[in-house]
């Protein structure tokens, strides 16, 4: 309980539990963010050995690295492609009489393709972002089907496995707001003027009318989320100073400001998480003995009070959707009060 | 909270029974939230506004939607720029003067080399870029306009002819046109003449342009065109679709002296008249580069 212990929660589940399994799920999620992440980096890289022509690697390492580089990348100059094939690629000419004309970098294999706004799976899936295919619709754009097929796939799914594991499984900015939390935790730093916590569903609402009124994905031009993992793979730009700022603000002005206050997307995720399946739950709540550092990790403290307390309900399943699913409070608990469970399972030892 | 409903419960205050603590509390934190969060949009908003102008010499893949719908559609996924084979795509990041996450690609750098099979657009999952767009003839990325005719090459009389040369429409897309090079006064100008029927806006003219800065540039079909005015309709049109004068033939009266002109050609020299009409005053129209035309003294 002293201020000390909560600089550096998980101390009892260390000594008790050993260090791996007091951070288990924290390594789990860490695979699961970097792993997604190195997906589409990989698959990207591995579509190009087959690929004919050189240049196409050359062109394939430049967008990973910095998309805002121009590099040059026909191998061929126009001049070449005139006197090689007669013009490029009119319809009376002969196919075979200019191969360069037609690279088909799609005979490489493709793990995934595009970034978490869409993507297509395996060169068949199409995925979505739900959230993003509304506000198209609030901008008064009909998508093609494949869109919404995509949007339909990543709603159920995270529908079934709760909203917000989007939130800790796989959203890159998650890694940057977990250090600001952590940096608090470790240098003390107390300042805190955080927004009202529903703040993210106003922001939320607002994306849609400012869709709806400019006509545009309006969010998009400063969504950190989608800037993140889209500057990764294609060029971060000048789309870093947005993350270091949720970084500063997560760390200097208030405690988890961006994800746990701000964030629309996570907002949308936790209300599509309502009624999902998987749950944490706080079975051996009789064992707590109030260290509180289940409270000091959890970025949505608010969700452990009913479930740990029994404050409102009697189950020891935590419902609220906020809940991000990390499992952070099954690490860091000495008397291994959580376990990750379904949302039917009412067992608990009280 | 709930403690202090408890307590509501218990003793509520006799003289105010309507008034918890807890809805005050509950209501300026809602309408703090609702600031803040329709604030932030709002900046988000704003922003998007403010920043969503295509700059001019930044172009959009083949069969992109017209710019507004485009930044409803476009998920910003990268797709195509995956997809695209020679990789001349780019998706803008914060900072580029592009709209933030959109693919488009610059001609003088990296044109577009007008893959048959189009595969930019094959995957593009929301119709961002038209699958209604087979062929990539019909193509309108931009249309090349020859900015600067003073310092285009063709047009200080000397032969040049590489945006002609790389057009990948050549003759159709871009015809040379001759011209009496009135400096040394017996030689050709071979123009380059865009025809927008045509022209795809891929860029390859403006990329193999041999000067510092190209003279032919391809700029988005918006700024690259003018536009009459709705009400505008030529006279000459609308009589072949009326299928004669709409005000009826106009009254010819002979002119003495003049029996046999056009009407309304008053000159009066009526010892040629048939080599003298207009139409012989005008350039030859458009030729294909013949070597043995040129050499003609």
């Amino acid at each position: 309980m002293s201020a000390r212990i909560q600089d550096r929660p998980g101390q009892d589940a260390i000594a008790q539990k050993g260090w791996r399994a007091a951070h288990k799920w924290l390594l789990l999620r860490r695979t699961s963010q970097i792993g997604i992440l190195a997906l589409f980096m990989i698959s990207a890289l591995l579509a190009v050995p087959h690929s004919e022509n050189s240049a196409q690697s050359d062109g394939n390492t430049s967008v990973q690295s910095s998309g805002s580089s121009a590099t040059p990348l026909l191998d061929v100059s126009p001049l070449q492609l005139m006197q090689e094939g007669g013009g490029v690629s009119t319809s009376e000419n002969n196919p075979a009489a200019s191969p360069k004309n037609k690279p088909k970098p799609t005979t490489g294999f493709w793990i995934i393709k595009g970034n978490l706004s869409s993507s297509l799976f395996l060169d068949a899936i199409p995925l979505t972002d739900p959230y993003l295919l509304l506000q198209m619709l609030a901008a008064g754009f009909k998508p093609a089907a494949t869109a919404i097929l995509g949007a339909l796939i990543v709603a159920i799914f995270y529908l079934l496995i709760g909203g917000r594991v989007f939130c800790s499984w796989v959203c890159p900015v998650n890694m940057i707001t977990d250090a600001a939390s952590w940096a608090r935790r470790r240098f003390g730093i107390k300042a805190n003027h955080p927004l009202p916590a529903n703040t993210r569903y106003w922001f939320m609402g607002g994306t849609f009318v400012a869709a709806a009124l400019t006509g545009t994905l309006a969010l998009e031009w400063v969504n950190p989320v989608s800037l993140a993992h889209r500057g990764l793979l294609f060029g971060m730009g000048a789309g870093l100073w947005f993350l270091v700022g949720v970084f500063l603000y997560d760390l200097f002005v208030a405690q988890r400001g961006w994800c746990g206050h701000l964030c629309p997307m996570g907002a949308f995720y936790s209300l599509l998480g309502k009624t999902a399946l998987i749950r944490v739950a706080a079975p051996l709540r009789d064992d707590c003995n109030d260290c509180m550092d289940c409270f000091a990790v959890c970025p949505e403290p608010q969700v452990i009070r009913p479930a740990l307390k029994k404050v409102g309900q009697d189950s020891p399943v935590i419902f609220d959707s906020r809940c991000t699913t990390c499992g952070r409070c099954i690490d860091v608990c000495g008397k291994k009060v959580f376990r990750l469970t379904h949302r039917f399972n009412p067992r608990s030892s009280s | 909270m709930s403690k202090e409903q408890n307590a509501e419960r218990v003793a509520p205050p006799p003289e105010k029974p309507k008034v918890f603590p807890g809805r005050r509390k509950f209501l300026s934190g809602m309408a703090g939230a609702a600031g803040s969060g329709c604030l932030m949009a709002l900046g988000a908003g704003l922003y998007s506004r403010q920043a969503r102008a295509l700059p001019a010499l930044a172009l959009r893949p083949p069969g992109a939607l017209p710019e507004a719908e485009f930044l409803a559609a476009c998920t910003r996924c990268g797709i195509c720029v995956q997809d695209c084979p020679p990789r001349i795509l780019k998706l803008a990041s914060p900072g580029d003067p592009v709209p933030t996450g959109t693919p488009y690609f610059t001609a003088r750098t990296d044109p577009c080399i007008m893959c048959e099979d189009v595969p930019c657009i094959k995957n593009c999952p929301t119709g961002a870029l038209s699958p209604k767009l087979t062929d990539i003839t019909e193509a309108r990325m931009g249309l090349a306009v020859l900015v600067d005719q003073e310092n285009c090459i063709a047009y200080l009389g000397l032969r040049c002819e590489l945006c002609y040369n790389a057009c990948p429409l050549i003759g159709k897309a871009i015809t040379l046109e001759k011209r009496h090079n009135p400096r040394s006064d017996r030689h050709a100008m071979l123009l380059p003449i865009v025809h927008s029927e045509h022209c795809t806006g891929c860029g390859l003219c403006e990329k193999v342009c041999l000067l510092e800065e190209a003279a032919i540039r391809v700029l988005p079909p918006a700024l690259a065109q003018g536009k009459g005015g709705k009400h505008y309709r030529k006279g000459w049109e609308e009589k072949e679709k009326h299928g004669g004068s709409l005000i009826g033939d106009q009254l010819e009266l002979p002119v003495r002296g003049l029996e046999n002109k056009a009407y309304g050609d008053t000159r009066v020299n009526d010892d040629a008249p048939s080599q003298q009409t207009p139409a012989d005053l005008l350039p030859p129209p458009e030729i294909t580069p013949d070597a043995n035309s040129e050499n003609k003294p």
